[in-house]
Formats: structure tokens, sequence, C-alpha cells
């Protein structure tokens, strides 16, 4: 086991650098550099420009930026953002635990709804529940998050006035950030309310981003069912007269489950590109708009440390994701 | 599962009703985070935004104009060549405090020495803290404009020119010149910390900064002892809202009361609500189509005046801008002082602008490139559409026009460089005087500089003239008149087809009460009240 995470982890160092190098040099292909960008209609003399390069060390030759970018972060520093002058490392813990609670609901809501709602169309294969069920998830898989947030917001927001619209807490609560998770936060505030508040602006975001893990979990969930429904072992315990629940939720689930953490875990990239959208339509404070604001402002810092830290952050999970095999399902062991 | 199950609990549906208001609060639902609290580095209107409630000019703009106020100087004098202002500061200028510091001393005329020397020397300790990147500073030439500045005494401050320069007093209303505290300044750097002056902010405005969480919130407090009086609001909130839809959607809601920029999509809607009124004003702004006046064949006025008869501008403006767009006549928009009324369009006659082309040799037309900007901007939603728009007509009259694009950045550059026969562009005015749109956009020493904005690059000396004198000139109704003088030239010689000032659109709910729209497109909540709260 322990040999097993070490090779995993020396497989990451590549996979880093080639992070690293993707982030600094493709960002670099994009026309235009942040100070341009700044300068709008006004423009920038030519002398000014060369000096403000300098000042902020862009113009020295790539290799020799990529070189001190690399050393830099190798001591845990990621640089400045253009735009803000704060320190890119201090903007993605302020921003990262709104994504991550929001990711973390999104992926409850997909798991809770999308694994019973597979199982029970395999089980009723070509009932109507199992047309029905299919059917959503195709149009869920197939619906533009864009549109779908706009939808959500004026049927529920505006029309019945069940949600509020966007935001994660009502702006009459100020909760000082500790965990930053505001759920946390605002449960030990003495606001009455605010937890309450926080969890009433998370419901359609959650909804939103969790629509396309729930189709895919859905669907991945029958499949692996049908194909383990099918087995021998399935057909044995069914001859030795076990009941219908044992069948289905000890042998069949769990052997089932396995393609079906699999996606999960790839999963957890699709909720960092759907958290992009997401986070614009409910203006939630995460690194999604972040990260998109910063192409936008040709902000290399920003960009460069955003990617890193999100490709790290979903190397470990699929890391961890590879290492739940074993608990699932006691044949595969990664020792060996 | 058990766990997650638990966890899904607590992220499972609940309705709650908001607690009810303790005190006045005005929701601004605005479009984005602004870069820092340091107006001196500043770029966007978003940042100006929040900074302009918390810090304080020399001199303001009136609310909803672009006339020139006392701020912090309670009156000025002007030496008699123009080149010598005297401010005499207001004693009761009292900034606000912190967790990091308790002010001990009323504004005075050191911070407003440390508001220059922060963004002019070098040697200042600040001048690279933060950024060394003092835009609108340097943009406004005030490294070339200032001799010195000096302190008289405590409330009295003495700024030289090396030239008289007209705009100089507007140009100190706008946002760069905040001011910031000396002594806040001081202290950070005494303790290691002098970037907490632009993070923490400090400033003497009518609201003091509560706290603010990027991209989600802004909350201010109003400032009790503020000179101008306690704002009539008591909390001001900027509930950080990207999409227009959504922006929307909150307003309806009451969730917000002011929002800006509308989706075009949302506004039959929104005049349709009953609890909100759609304010709206032409704004400071141009969009046009530069001809490039060195290169053949624009440099004959013939040509350009045909072409700009050949554009059919009422059908553009419609298709384009919908309803938050006035086709332009002249260079600078109707809401700045001088504009001259008088002025006729140019007619659409595709006829007569093919007779003037015979006139000057092109009798079968000819081809040209025609630059589309890359880019949404303010005064203009759609350069792409709109070239083509306008290739369809001209090739009524035999040009046969070449849609080119580049990247902003290097659009602009390139523009600059004069590469172009034709190029869209456009120009948000920065300090409401007259001088920022004809004189930057169209003088001569624009129209000579490789990174000058004069992109027709058209240098015609008794346009130059005018607008160079009424630069010197400080009677403003001498400059008027230079001015109303230069815009009949200006259309005379037809470089640029004037397309359309962008209308800001602003819908407001109708408890807000007194907000004013500024010509400038900045949202301002001193002196704006609630109703019934």
């Amino acid at each position: 086991m322990i040999r097993f995470i070490l090779t995993r982890l020396s497989l990451l160092i590549p996979t880093f650098i080639g992070i690293t190098l993707a982030a600094f040099f493709l960002i670099r292909l994009v026309p235009g550099d942040p100070i341009e960008t700044m300068a709008g209609e006004r423009g920038i003399d030519p002398a000014r420009h060369e000096q403000l390069k300098k000042d902020f060390g862009l113009d020295r030759p790539l290799l020799v930026q990529y070189g001190i970018y690399i050393g830099r972060v190798l001591q845990g520093d990621l640089g400045k953002s253009v735009v803000t002058r704060e320190s890119v490392l201090t903007e993605f813990q302020t921003l990262f635990p709104a994504t991550v609670e929001l990711g973390i609901c999104a992926i409850l809501f997909a798991l809770i709804l999308g694994i019973p709602a597979g199982i029970l169309a395999a089980v009723r294969r070509n009932s109507i529940f199992d047309h029905g069920v299919m059917g959503l998830s195709l149009t869920g898989y197939s619906m533009p998050i864009f549109w779908w947030g706009l939808i959500l917001i004026l049927l529920f927001s505006v029309q019945l006035g069940l949600t509020p619209v966007s935001g994660r807490i009502d702006v009459l609560y100020y909760i000082e950030p500790v965990t930053g998770f505001l759920l946390i936060d605002s449960l030990f505030s003495d606001d009455e309310g605010a937890f309450l508040s926080a969890l009433e602006h998370l419901i359609l975001p959650t909804i939103v981003l969790g629509t396309v893990p729930l189709a895919v979990i859905a669907r991945m969930t029958r499949s692996a069912m049908l194909e383990v429904l099918g087995e021998d072992y399935i057909r044995t315990a069914k001859a030795k007269g076990l009941s219908r629940f044992r069948i289905i939720a000890l042998h069949a689930l769990r052997n089932a489950m396995i393609p079906v953490v699999t996606v999960i875990g790839l999963q957890i990239g699709v909720l960092f590109t759907g958290a992009i959208l997401t986070e614009t339509i409910f203006s939630w404070p995460g690194i999604g708009k972040w990260l998109i604001e910063a192409i936008f402002r040709r902000d290399y810092p920003v960009l460069q440390g955003g990617i890193l830290l999100v490709g790290a952050i979903v190397m470990s999970v699929n890391l961890i994701v590879d290492l739940t095999y074993g608990l699932i399902n006691p044949r595969i062991r990664h020792t060996r | 599962m058990k766990k997650s199950a638990l966890f899904a609990a607590i992220c499972v549906p609940a309705f709650l009703a908001a607690a009810p208001l303790a005190a006045k609060t005005l929701v601004y639902c605005s479009e984005g985070s602004p870069e820092n609290f340091y107006p001196g580095i500043n770029t966007t209107g978003t940042s100006f935004d929040v900074n302009e409630h918390i810090y304080d000019n020399i001199v303001d703009f009136e609310r909803g104009g672009t006339k020139v106020v006392p701020g912090l100087a309670e009156k000025w004098d002007i030496s008699a060549d123009g080149t010598v202002y005297t401010f005499h500061l207001r004693k009761n200028a009292k900034f606000h405090s912190n967790k990091n510091f308790k002010p001990t001393r009323n504004l005075n005329a050191d911070d407003i020495v440390f508001m220059f020397e922060r963004q002019w020397k070098e040697e200042n300790p600040y001048f690279k803290v933060t950024s060394p990147n003092h835009s609108y500073f340097t943009d406004m030439g005030m490294p070339k404009l200032l001799k010195s500045v000096e302190k008289v005494d405590d409330y009295t401050v003495k700024i030289t020119l090396n030239q008289p320069e007209a705009p100089f007093l507007s140009n100190l209303a706008m946002q760069w010149a905040g001011v910031q505290s000396k002594e806040y300044a001081d202290a950070m750097l005494k303790a290691g910390t002098p970037e907490k002056i632009d993070q923490d902010p400090i400033g003497s405005g009518p609201f003091t900064l509560v706290n603010y969480q990027k991209d989600a919130i802004v909350r201010f407090k109003a400032f009790p002892e503020y000179w101008g009086g306690k704002a009539k609001i008591d909390d001001l909130v900027f509930a950080i809202t990207p999409d227009a839809s959504v922006r929307w959607a909150k307003l309806q809601k009451g969730e917000c009361h002011v929002m800006p920029y509308p989706n075009p999509a949302d506004l039959e809607a929104i005049k349709k609500d009953s609890n909100v009124t759609l304010m709206d004003q032409p704004g400071l702004n141009i969009g046009y189509l530069a001809y490039n006046t060195t290169k053949k064949p624009f440099d004959d006025v013939r040509v350009r005046k045909a072409l700009n008869m050949a554009i059919n501008k009422k059908a553009l403006v419609q298709a384009i801008y919908l309803d938050s767009g006035v086709p332009a006549t002249n260079p600078i928009p109707p809401a700045q002082w001088s504009y001259n009324k008088s002025i006729k369009d140019d007619e659409y006659n595709p006829e007569a602008a093919k007779k003037l082309l015979a006139e000057a040799g092109f009798a079968n037309g000819f081809e040209t490139d025609l630059w589309s900007l890359p880019v949404q901007r303010p005064y203009n939603p759609n350069g792409k559409r709109m070239a083509e728009l306008m290739q369809a007509d001209l090739a009524k009259i035999g040009v046969k026009a070449e849609i080119k694009s580049y990247e902003w950045g290097e659009y602009r550059k390139r523009a600059q460089a004069g590469e172009h026969q034709m190029a869209q562009l456009g120009w948000t005015g920065d300090n409401g005087d007259p001088d920022n749109f004809l004189h930057t956009l169209l003088g001569c020493a624009s129209a000579q500089s490789a990174s000058g904005s004069n992109i027709a690059k058209w240098c015609y000396k008794p346009y130059d003239d005018l607008v160079t004198k009424a630069k010197v000139v400080t009677n403003q109704a001498e400059r008027t008149k230079l001015y109303e003088q230069a815009q009949v030239i200006f259309k005379e010689q037809a470089p640029w087809f004037t397309i359309a000032h962008a209308v800001q659109l602003k819908p407001v709910r109708k408890e807000v009460v007194d907000f004013k729209l500024s010509p400038f497109g900045r949202h301002t909540f001193y002196g704006v009240d609630i109703k019934g709260k």
C-alpha cells in the first residue's frame, strides 16, 4: 500500500511540472500583456510600458521568468496579482472555501439523488421509471448551465419568491470568516438566522452545479448495476434465497460502485469547470470567477498560481479515489 | 454514507424570512470587485465607485454633473498667468479610523502634498508600495505639468505648473487624486506594513469601509463626522453581482436598490415594472470610425465626406445600440459643456456621396480596410456587426472594405501607430473637460505621437490652434467659444465618421430618493435617501 502511494506520488511530479509549464507558457501565447490590458483606450507610452514591464519582472527572457517563477513556487511564493497587488495565495485562500462548500453540496446532491435513481432504474429496467430517469438525466447532462441557472432564478426566486437570487448570505449578516465555510462560520456566529440564510443561498447553486454530476452518476450507476446484476454470483445469491434487498444493497451495489467512484473522482474536475459558470450566475465568491477575470486581464500570477493549485487539488482527489477502490472491493489491493 | 447523509441534510433547502432592517441600508448591485483601495493606481470604474465613497478630493465634480465644486479645498486662487493654484483647505475634515490606526489630527496640507508625491516622486517611500503604476496621474500629464507642490501653512497648499492648463482643476476632481492620510502612511511605514494603507483604507470621505469580501460584498457605514454632514443612509452595501440578468432579478425582488449596466434583453421588462424607474442619460462618451488622414485616399477631405454620407447612421445605431445609443454629430457628447448644438450632421445620401467620390477621382470606388473593434466597449456594443453594416453601405457607393481585427491591446497599439485606413474606436471622458476629447483625440501632438490617441492622425492647424489656445485660457465662456468653433472645423474636415453616444441606463427602485446619474458613469450614494424607512 505504501509503495503504491509512493509510486502514485512520484507520478505527480512530472504532472506538476507539466501543469506549471502549460500554465506559464499558454497564457503568454495569448496576445496582449497585463499592462496594455489595463491601459484601455488611453494607451501607454512605449518607454513607460518598458519601465512597468521591468517593475513587474516581465522584461526578462521567458525561460528566465519561468525559472524565477518555479524557484519561488518551491518556496511557497506564488507571487502577487498584477491587478489587485494582493498575494495570489491569500486570494486563493479567501475564495477557495466558497468553491469547496458549493462543490461538496453539489456532489452530495448528485450522490444522494443519483445513486438511488440509478439503482432503481437498473432494478426496474425498461419500466417507466427507468425511461423517466434516463430521459431526465440526458436532459440534465445536456442542459447549458447558464440557462439552467437563470431559469431556476426566474422561477424560484423571482416568480415564487422561495429562494434568494444570488450571493452567499443575506447582506444584513456580516460573518467574520474563520474557516471560510459560511455554513460552519454562521452556525457558530451570534447572528440568529445567519445559518439559515446561508443555507437558503446554497439551494439553487447546489442544484445547478450538481445537475451534470447527478446525471452522470445516475447513468453510470444504472449501467454498472445492470452489468453486475447479470453476473453469476448474483444468480447464486438469488438461488440461495437471499432477500432482494440484500442482493442489491450488499452483493451488487458494492461491486457496481467501482466505476461509479472513478466517475465521481473525475467529476471533481467537471465541478471546477461548472463552478466557473455557476459562480458567475449566482455571484458566488469562489475561484471560478477569479480565474476567468484573470484571463481577461492577463493577470499572469493569478492564472499560474490558480491553475497550479486547482491542478494539485484535482490530482489529490483522484489519488484518494484510487485508494478507496481497495476499501470498496477487497479484491483490489494496492500491495505487491 | 451516513456521514454524507448528515452533511446533505445541512445542504437541504430551508426557507427563512430575512431579519428586519435596523438602519437605513442601501444596497447597490455592483458589477465586480474593486482592484484595491488605492485610487492612485485604479483603472476601472468599478474601483472608482468604491473608493469615491472613502476618499475626498481637493475639488469635486458636482453631483450629477461635470462642474467643479469645492471639496477639501473651500476655495482657491489662480494666478493671472494660470500657473499658480493656491488651495485653502477646510479645517474640519476628519479622517476615519480603523483597527490599525486612530488619527490624531484633521486633514491638512501634509496629506495633500503626500497625495501628489506618492504618485510623482520616485524617492517617496510609498511610490512603489502596492504598485508603481500610477496610470491616471501619468496619463493626465501630471509629471510634465507639475513644477512644485508646496505646503504654505497647515491649511494652504500652493501648486505651481510649468505652463497654464485650463483642465487642471477638473483633473484634480478625478478619482486618482483621492487623498490618503499621511499620518496613517507614516505609522504603517514605521510598523513595516506600508501596504496596509491600501488594504484597510482610511480616508475623509462620507463613508468608512467596514469590510470587504472579494467578489462578494463591500460594506460601508456612514461617517458621522463627515465635513459635509452625515449621509442620509446609515449603511451602504455593494452586493457584487457580475451577471446583468441576475442583477435585474435581484432588483426586481428588492434585494438591491440600484443596479448598473442592464442587459438590453431585460429593458422591456424593466420599463414595465411599476417598482422601478429606468433612468437614462447620454454618457460622456463617443464611438467613432477614424479615417487615417495620412493615407490615401483618406487624405482627401472629399473622400472622407463622401463616406460620411454613405453610411446610414440612423439604421446603424438602431441595429447596434437598440435603445442605448443616440446618433453622434460632434466629437463630444451633448452632456459636455461647449457642445455645439448648431452643427448639422452629414445627411445620409449615397447618390451625393458617389458624386463626391467621382469628383475626388474615385468614380469607380476603391478598396480599403475597415478595422472592427475586437471587444465590447461602453461606446460600442458590437464592433464586428457594426463593421458588417458599414461594409454593406460602403459597397453601395463602390467602396470595397475588407474587415480586419486584432486582439484588443494589439488593435489599439497598431491603430495608434496609424497602420489602418479606417478603424473603429471610441472614448469615455475622464474629467468632464472638452479638452479631454477635442485636444486629446484630435490635436496635433497626439497625431504625431506613436502612442497618441489621435488615430485619424489628423493634424489640422486651424483646428489645433483653437484647441491649444482653449487649453491655456481660464475663462470658461471664452473656452466655450473656442471649442464651438473647433467643432465646426471638425465637421467640415471630417476626420471621423461620428457614430453614437452610448446612453447610460440605470434601473433604480422607486423607494430610492435623489439618486443622480453621473455623466462619468460613476455611482455615488452620498446625498441619496431611502423612502419609508
